[in-house]
């Protein structure tokens, strides 16, 4: 039960987060040039933006989760589990940033989900 | 039909020839080529109603052999950064008692681990890879590695830290990766793209 909790936290504040992000720097703009003074600055006013931080927090959670989840599990099988952030992405992207997701991508979540029961199945 | 002046600016190292521009229904099809720099959509244009061009590039991908001789490393990185997570917190966990009031010296515990801290720098030189490895080539030529990588971390797993992986694991891991290449195979933008620039007619 603790293990499935870390990993639910893993996936969902670990998307969660870059979802934040990725509306965070939408507010931005779109980044044209990749110099480093640039891309400071661009960070920078990103920074202002209360969404990034929210990002940010949730994806430092994610990372602590996903510390104490390699402390109790294997690593083999935490890290294929965590490919269901695929599925929790297409979801977010288009219930939250209003993206369209193709037909293609909602088959290749359906196969990750697949692949994601069957290592879940074959857990010790 | 009234001659007009429409302005495309571009970078400044880069260099545009044979331009050349076409009214189609109520958009202007510009293509030109670029022969130094890289140009990146939206471009910046005057003269026309939205003042913005969008489009993408054809022709060949740049920075070939860089980025073929680049992908086994990130496609190696990103897994050994959690193989030595698990490794170093493996090591934390059997020291610690996982108490709410245990908290700093769980913390202290685990950033000093060497194992934590070098999966971290794995971890982060790949995020730094990844990212400039964006700037260049294509978001498909990239995104498989990281279907790869679910195979690439549960084979370390296996030869490194000798865990126990149940042939279902390996099938589930093979369909996961199936999974993930449908996915990045699919345009990584949704909300516009062309193959050639286009923008609306003033």
């Amino acid at each position: 039960m603790r293990e499935f909790l870390l990993l639910i936290a893993i996936v969902v504040l670990g998307t969660g987060g870059e979802l934040c992000m990725t509306r965070g720097m939408r507010t931005i703009g779109e980044v044209s040039e990749f110099r480093p003074a640039r891309l400071a600055r661009f960070l920078g006013r990103a920074m202002l933006t209360g969404w990034m931080w929210l990002g940010l927090g949730m994806m430092t959670a994610a990372f602590f989760a996903l510390l104490a989840t390699l402390s109790i599990e294997n690593v083999s099988f935490v890290v294929p589990v965590t490919a269901l952030n695929y599925a929790v992405g297409a979801g977010g992207a288009s219930l939250i940033l209003g993206e369209r997701v193709s037909k293609r991508r909602w088959i290749g979540v359906l196969v990750v989900c697949l692949g994601v029961s069957v290592v879940w199945l074959s857990r010790r | 039909m009234t001659p007009g002046r429409l302005e495309i600016l571009l970078p400044s190292e880069a260099i545009a020839r044979d331009a050349f521009v076409e009214a189609r229904g109520g958009l202007y099809i510009v293509s030109f080529s670029i022969s130094r720099g890289t140009i990146r959509f939206p471009l910046e244009a005057q003269g026309t109603k939205k003042g913005g061009i969008t489009g993408g590039m054809s022709g060949p991908p740049k920075h070939l052999l860089r980025t073929y001789l680049l992908f086994p490393v990130i496609v190696i990185l990103g897994p050994l950064g959690n193989v030595l997570l698990s490794k170093g917190m493996k090591e934390v966990g059997a020291s610690v008692k996982w108490a709410p009031t245990d908290l700093w010296p769980i913390l202290i515990r685990i950033f000093t681990s060497g194992y934590v801290l070098s999966g971290i720098a794995s971890l982060v030189t790949f995020y730094f890879i990844y990212m400039l490895m964006l700037t260049w080539a294509d978001y498909s030529y990239v995104q498989p590695a990281s279907a790869l990588s679910y195979a690439v971390v549960s084979l370390l797993g296996y030869l490194w830290l000798g865990e126990v992986v149940p042939p279902l694991r390996w099938v589930g891991i093979g369909i996961i990766c199936a999974g993930v290449l449908v996915i990045v195979g699919t345009p990584h933008r949704t909300t516009h793209g062309a193959n050639l620039a286009e923008t609306e007619k003033a």
